[in-house]
């Protein structure tokens, strides 16, 4: 009796002590991290509040690295991030509703985006691309690993107009690989996303006649097979038999990729080539200061650039009220800074910003200024 | 003794009457409040997307012409689960309340009652790595002998993400809401009734063709419009193992299969805004008048084909 007693006594004793150290130990730890991992996080210590965003899924394993680190250095400022979709993320800061958006597309001037984000602000927003990442072009080919194709092979494969494997327009480029007679099946995305806009718009810009329409986020073609999301599409590769179809080259690791024809050469998806065909890219005309949006060049010849590529975009204003404006600008700042970005390339399989851009990303973000 | 409790509770008896009564009354009332309300609001938001142009309605110049394709979709894929899952809940029902030894009959029931109780995205899962997947020779098979047949005509998609495969999972997922009320049904069928059938000479066939049936009919209506509701709403797991582009077309096993009114909504309202959003919910007003329709039509149907035998 006296035993049971002692024991029922000690055992939660122990425990909540135990406890206790652990997590005394676990805040030590963190505490030393924020401290070591950048200047930048370690001077926002005394910021407070809640950030809201909204916006791309694609960044969305980004962002929680990005919330993960910047909450660890400054605990008292709370970022919520919602993965709504490109779209609604926009829509929800025009209206207010968010203090910052990410969207994989650069805000459209003709769909008046620029101008309600501008009412918004007050002031022209602030765009910088935070996220680029290659988009893999994946196959199920039995005894297959890699293929060479150029772009407007891909396109005629996606449209339809090639649909066995071992076409001409295929084995000429692929000297040495025996390709069996099987029929392609094409697997696109069959929600809406930035992934297809992007693997369309590289269709659209290298396709030439093979390719008739425009870039879209829903898929524009009716024929081949619809898939529900990246893991969708990648399941459907894996199980089917010829099948081809695109995703984030982060999800598509084991699987066969295709290598695009860039100038002379076949570039595969990397996250350094990706950022090396953003590098090559001009930025987009007629945008107001503080506005990076790129407009990539698809058909770049730059050596070892991949350009089927998404690049997804940070978008804020450029004075918030006081408090506020130091919370966003460390968030941001650290989003776009390269301990962030090398954050992300690890968490998120993305690829760094290009040295061309970085600096100017994070000058622009630094401008951000209390009211 | 009783006829002492009974006097002695009168009055609580005639305050717990009305008060019963008006309880079960504004339950009633709820439930038509709830269905007003949905229908008022699906007609709200859905009425400015009629008049909405092609980059709204993905292409489409009008939004007959973009809910179309989504209507012959759901009704298919409906149609075709539901043909299989009837006469297929009917055979389990009978085996559980007239064939079956009862310990075996209870176990039947209960694990007919557990299909019902596992999520539809696990039944998405199952069709996507399990059941398409196996399908696919079966497809292949149709594909090379029966494609004289319109509805096998080939190319036979690879993966068995088809319509045909969404439907058969939808199989599944209906039958244990058809077989539980077939069951309960042929239940209640009267003892006397199939003894004074098995006594003039009848066979257990002809006394379940002459009895048991006849007697079931209108409840089976119910079960199947009850398991038709289902299909035509199930969403996630459609979503997940049908590939969808957008077409009308009477072929099962290709690739390209229209997609359904709830599979779309799922799949596109994530990254729908503005009028998008509205012409989304104006195709889910189409739906709900489509399951209307239909329930309306069959219970006329039972209706006017037995008189006085309508539940």
């Amino acid at each position: 009796m006296n035993r049971t007693f002692f024991s029922r006594a000690a055992v939660p004793g122990l425990a909540a002590l135990a406890l206790g150290l652990a997590l005394s130990g676990c805040g030590a730890a963190n505490e030393a991290q924020g401290a070591g991992n950048d200047s930048k996080l370690a001077s926002s210590q005394q910021l407070s509040g809640t950030l809201k965003g909204a916006g791309s899924s694609a960044q969305e394993a980004a962002m929680d690295a990005w919330r993960a680190d910047f909450q660890k250095a400054t605990p008292s400022v709370t970022v919520n991030y919602d993965p709504a979709g490109s779209g609604a993320g926009v829509e929800q800061f025009t209206a207010g509703a968010t203090d910052f958006a990410a969207s994989d597309k650069a805000l459209d001037a003709a769909a008046g985006e620029i101008a309600a984000a501008k009412k918004r602000c007050g002031a022209d927003a602030l765009e910088v691309p935070d996220y680029i990442s290659p988009i893999a072009i994946i196959f199920h080919v039995p005894g297959t690993r890699k293929l060479n194709l150029d772009g407007s092979t891909v396109a005629k494969i996606f449209a339809g107009t090639i649909t066995r494997w071992d076409d001409p327009a295929i084995v000429a480029q692929n000297k040495g690989v025996k390709l069996p007679s099987t029929r392609i099946t094409p697997v696109h995305r069959s929600d809406e996303s930035g992934t297809t806009n992007n693997f369309t718009d590289y269709l659209h810009r290298v396709g030439g006649r093979a390719w008739r329409w425009e870039a879209a986020e829903t898929w524009p073609v009716k024929s081949g097979e619809g898939a529900n999301g990246t893991s969708g599409v990648v399941a459907a590769v894996k199980t089917g038999n010829g099948t081809i179809g695109y995703a984030d080259a982060s999800q598509a690791s084991g699987l066969a990729t295709v290598a695009v024809k860039v100038g002379a050469s076949y570039v595969g998806p990397t996250a350094a080539a990706a950022g090396k065909a953003l590098a090559a890219s001009p930025l987009e005309k007629g945008r107001p200061a503080g506005n990076l949006a790129v407009q990539v060049d698809r058909a770049t010849t730059a050596a070892g650039a991949y350009p089927v590529m998404l690049t997804s975009y940070l978008i804020a204003c450029p004075s918030y009220p006081k408090g506020k404006a130091e919370a966003v600008k460390g968030l941001l700042g650290y989003i776009v800074s390269a301990p962030g970005q090398r954050a992300a390339a690890a968490h998120a399989g993305s690829a760094p910003l290009p040295a061309s851009l970085q600096p100017r990303a994070a000058q622009i973000v630094g401008s951000i200024s209390a009211k | 003794m009783s006829i002492a409790a009974t006097q002695t509770g009168s009055f609580r008896r005639r305050l717990g009457d009305p008060v019963f009564a008006n309880l079960t009354r504004a339950a009633g009332l709820l439930i038509l409040a709830a269905l007003a309300g949905v229908a008022v609001f699906l007609t709200v938001q859905g009425v400015p997307a009629l008049g909405a142009g092609r980059d709204v309605l993905g292409g489409h110049a009008t939004f007959v012409g973009y809910v179309w394709p989504l209507v012959f979709g759901t009704l298919v894929a409906a149609m075709i689960a539901l043909v299989v899952a009837v006469p297929l809940a009917i055979g389990v029902a009978l085996s559980v309340s007239h064939f079956a030894p009862r310990r075996i009959a209870v176990l039947i029931g209960y694990l007919v009652d557990l299909l019902a109780a596992v999520p539809s995205v696990v039944y998405g899962l199952w069709g996507i790595g399990f059941l398409g997947p196996r399908l696919v020779p079966a497809y292949e098979w149709l594909g090379a002998h029966a494609s004289w047949l319109p509805l096998f005509a080939g190319p036979v998609s690879t993966t068995g993400r088809t319509i045909l495969t969404a439907a058969l999972v939808l199989v599944v997922m209906v039958l244990p809401i058809i077989t539980a009320i077939a069951r309960e049904v042929f239940a209640q069928t009267p003892r006397l009734t199939e003894e004074a059938a098995l006594a003039l000479g009848a066979t257990r066939w002809e006394m379940i063709r002459m009895v048991v049936l006849p007697h079931g009919r209108s409840g089976l209506v119910s079960a199947a419009m009850l398991g038709l509701g289902r299909a035509l709403g199930e969403t996630m797991a459609v979503a997940m193992v049908l590939s969808a582009s957008g077409v009308v077309t009477f072929h099962l096993v290709s690739s390209t299969n229209p997609s359904t009114i709830a599979a779309n909504i799922a799949l596109t309202f994530a990254d729908a805004t503005g009028l998008q959003v509205n012409a989304l919910i104006a195709t889910g007003l189409v739906l709900f008048v489509i399951t209307f329709v239909v329930n309306f039509a069959a219970r006329t149907l039972v209706a006017r084909s037995a008189p006085g035998a309508a539940r």
